[in-house]
């Protein structure tokens, strides 16, 4: 059976990678799909441990879909947010949507 | 109504009226005088009600009509007002409802009732006339319409009841009351026309003069009441109170005298100011400058006839220490300042020219006579003078109202500017005026004495024939010679007034006056004659004892021992009679060929003399220099400039100075470096960090991300190193 620390390493180079796109893309779509990569990361952390630790129970399956609904719905506001704003300034670069300073 | 429940109300009419006029009725002059007239009447009708029951009542001396109720809780006890008639005020209510009464009906006609209103008058100042066209086009000037008539009649309601008040009074402090409202009303009515600055000067000094009387009798009101702890006449007189007045020593030992002497001297002090006795006699000739009535009211009916009837009352209380032949202290005082007023007005008299002011003086020396009369004991001399003297001083105030009435319609009609009030610019007005000139002569025959018919020989001679029965020679020498001077100034003023041609054209257009002022003069007239019958001595030749001596029965009876009828002398009948009439027909045979413009002859023979006795001797520039010139001075150079000005402001600048320093020092010391310096410190410093660190809010969303990321793995770090640690 492959380890669990396959999976926890396997989770790790995901979440960064879904990091670094957050951190570095321009387009506002993409840290958006980095997010969803990063939840799912985490999504993979938990069926993982659940599998390993404690397969009986049932909490970490109802927290990975608990995730993928939040995910979902934050897509789908994201996305609402990112249409209206693109829609007032014809563009998704994150880098312009700086109203909220001083 | 029983008698005392009507002399509890007597005073009131007048004081309704003067309410009802003040506050309701003041617009409409008629309705003013009805009121004010009405409630006189009805005062009137009232007082001559009580006055027939007490001289119809047997023994009224003894057991008077009295009425007291609780007034006043002093501890333990009540003070008790209440009203009282014996013999004294019933005689004094009958003149004081006549004078009232024809005064009142007098001011109507005086205050030219029914005339149209002036153009040019205004309120505080007298009537300048009105223009008034008749049917032919002609245009005259006419009297006008006094402006303020309401407030007169108000004034002079208010003024009767005073009088009222303090004449049925049982006791001081009523009396006092009475006393005071007086005083008030005589400001307010010498200054009636206080737009003019002689009125409004006049009225300061009346007032502030009387005031310097009424202050030391409210201490003798005051120190009876300590001693007695009763201020009613009842419990004054009883013979046990007044022996303990006069054995107890005055408070402090004051020069040596008995309580009794000290309270006597105290309240006659107060007479002196109310009935112009010298030395506070300045007031009164200067309260002519108010309208004739009241000069009338104020100089006969009234006011000063109340100094007099206050020592009347008081006169067993002054006659304490009195023996046979042997005067009270009290008394000896009131004899000598009585007597030197009597002669002192009388020689001042002799030279005004102003018809009121001749008046006045003889007033104070009538005023004299009767306060020197009581001095040496003459109790029922006193009030039958008081008496006639009230009809017949009245009577010539209003004659010479009437005089300067009709001079003054001859003025208007002339156009000619003269004064309406000097004798000098009248002259034959006996065919002019013949109803004021007949009363003036009878009440001016009064006044000095005119034998058998006048009331004034009676009374005068009462006086006379008692200062020369009981001995005191002095006394009946000035009084005769101020008999002398009074018969002479009285022909002096009636030749120069109504006798002869007339001098002015004024005098020569003088018109009789209106008969609501003639009126009142022929009833006073009346009085004048007649109320002399009533106290005929009956020990007088050939006429004594047709008539019975009323007065002295009715009068004497107030006192609790009846004074005894002198026997009849020679010699002060014939001094009286040598007086008046030596005086009368000398003052006809210097004045009756008084020609136009010319001097009057006293100042050619006089010379000097004249000059002082026009002055009054300098009264009043010395009472200037002496009292109001230093009273100002204390009041303007030292209290005003030197203590306040000076030493009180100079005080509070000083202080205010210093704490000005002080608050200077702490603002640039402390408040402006430590406390506004912290605080800006704080603000500014807060805002340089703010400006510092915004930099960090760029409102970019990825960058925000990274610091969060960041601290998370400083935190993370700081977890893990704190956990290996332990």
């Amino acid at each position: 059976m492959i380890p669990l620390s396959w999976y926890l390493i396997f989770a790790a180079i995901l979440f960064c990678v879904g990091l670094y796109g957050v951190l570095v893309r321009k387009n506002a779509i993409a840290i958006l799909m980095g997010i969803e990569l990063m939840l799912n990361s985490i999504n993979i952390n938990l069926i993982a441990f659940w599998r390993y630790r404690s397969p009986d129970g049932i909490a970490g399956q109802a927290f990975a879909i608990i995730v993928f609904a939040v995910a979902a719905a934050e897509v789908a506001v994201g996305l609402a947010l990112i249409i209206s704003i693109y829609r007032r300034r014809s563009s998704v670069v994150a880098e312009d949507m700086n109203m909220l300073k001083w | 109504m029983s008698t005392e429940s009507i002399t509890w109300l007597l005073p009131l009419p007048p004081l309704l009226a003067f309410f009802l006029i003040v506050l309701f009725t003041n617009r409409s002059k008629a309705l003013s005088h009805s009121l004010a007239v009405g409630a006189a009447l009805l005062s009137w009708l009232g007082s001559m009600i009580v006055f027939i029951r007490a001289i119809s009542t047997e023994h009224l001396g003894l057991n008077p009509f009295e009425s007291v109720i609780n007034w006043l809780p002093t501890g333990n006890t009540w003070l008790q007002i209440g009203v009282r008639v014996d013999p004294l005020t019933a005689a004094t209510l009958f003149f004081v409802a006549w004078t009232v009464l024809m005064i009142f009906i007098y001011s109507i006609g005086y205050h030219n009732y029914g005339q149209p209103k002036g153009e040019h008058d205004k309120a505080g100042l007298q009537p300048h006339g009105a223009t008034i066209e008749d049917e032919h086009g002609h245009k005259h000037v006419v009297p006008s319409i006094e402006p303020m008539y309401s407030r007169f009649f108000a004034f002079i309601g208010l003024f009767a009841f005073g009088m009222y008040t303090l004449v049925v009074s049982n006791n001081l402090l009523t009396l006092f009351v009475g006393w005071e409202i007086m005083g008030l009303c005589s400001y307010l009515l010498i200054g009636f026309w206080y737009q003019k600055p002689t009125a409004r000067a006049a009225m300061i000094k009346a007032f502030l003069t009387t005031r310097v009387g009424d202050v030391f009798m409210l201490l003798g009101i005051a120190y009876l009441y300590t001693s007695v702890g009763s201020l009613s006449y009842t419990d004054i007189f009883k013979p046990e109170t007044l022996q303990k007045l006069g054995s107890t020593p005055a408070v402090g030992g004051f020069l040596g005298l008995s309580a009794a002497a000290l309270i006597g001297i105290l309240l006659f002090i107060g007479t002196v100011g109310k009935s112009a006795q010298w030395p506070l006699h300045v007031w009164l000739p200067d309260a002519m400058e108010g309208p004739t009535p009241v000069s009338a009211m104020i100089h006969a009916a009234t006011m000063v006839s109340a100094g007099v009837y206050m020592v009347i009352r008081m006169y067993p209380l002054l006659k304490v220490g009195s023996e046979a032949g042997h005067l009270s202290l009290v008394m000896s005082v009131m004899a000598v300042i009585g007597t030197f007023t009597a002669i002192f007005a009388a020689t001042i008299a002799v030279a005004q020219n102003d018809i009121k002011r001749v008046l006045a003086y003889s007033t104070i020396s009538q005023l004299g006579y009767m306060i020197a009369a009581l001095g040496i004991g003459a109790y029922v001399a006193v009030v039958f003078h008081l008496i006639t003297h009230a009809f017949f001083k009245a009577l010539l105030f209003l004659g010479s109202g009437s005089v300067i009435h009709g001079v003054e319609h001859g003025a208007l009609h002339t156009g000619e500017k003269v004064d309406p009030q000097n004798m000098f610019n009248m002259g034959g007005l006996r065919k002019k005026m013949p109803i004021t000139f007949w009363t003036f002569l009878i009440g001016g025959f009064a006044l000095s004495g005119f034998p058998i018919i006048t009331a004034g020989f009676w009374s005068k001679d009462e006086i006379l024939a008692e200062a020369f029965g009981t001995g005191h020679w002095v006394v009946f020498t000035v009084l005769s010679i101020a008999a002398f001077l009074t018969a002479f100034y009285t022909m002096r003023q009636i030749t120069l007034t109504f006798l002869g041609k007339p001098r002015t054209e004024s005098a020569q257009h003088a018109q009789e006056t209106h008969w609501t002022m003639t009126l009142p003069l022929v009833i006073l007239a009346v009085f004048a004659v007649t109320i002399g019958w009533a106290g005929i001595s009956k020990s007088f030749p050939v006429i004594g004892g047709i008539l019975p001596n009323f007065v002295h029965d009715f009068i004497g009876s107030t006192l609790l021992e009846a004074p005894e009828i002198l026997t009849f002398n020679i010699w002060p009948l014939v001094a009286s009679l040598v007086a008046a009439l030596g005086g009368l027909s000398l003052g006809w045979l210097v004045y009756r060929n008084q020609k136009e413009g010319a001097e009057d002859p006293l100042k050619l023979t006089l010379g000097p003399i004249y000059t002082v006795l026009k002055n009054k001797y300098y009264f009043d520039e010395l009472y200037n220099t002496v009292f109001v010139r230093p009273a100002y001075w204390v009041a303007d150079t030292f209290t005003n400039q030197i203590l306040d000005r000076g030493i009180i402001d100079g005080i509070l600048h000083f202080i205010a100075r210093i704490a000005s320093n002080v608050g200077h020092v702490f603002r640039n010391y402390f408040d402006k470096p430590v406390v506004n310096g912290f605080g800006d410190f704080v603000g500014e410093g807060i805002k340089k960090i703010g400006r510092s660190i915004k930099v960090i809010q760029t409102g970019k969303v990825q960058q925000y991300l990274l610091m969060a990321l960041i601290l998370a793995f400083g935190a993370m770090f700081y977890f893990i190193f704190t956990f290996i640690q332990h």
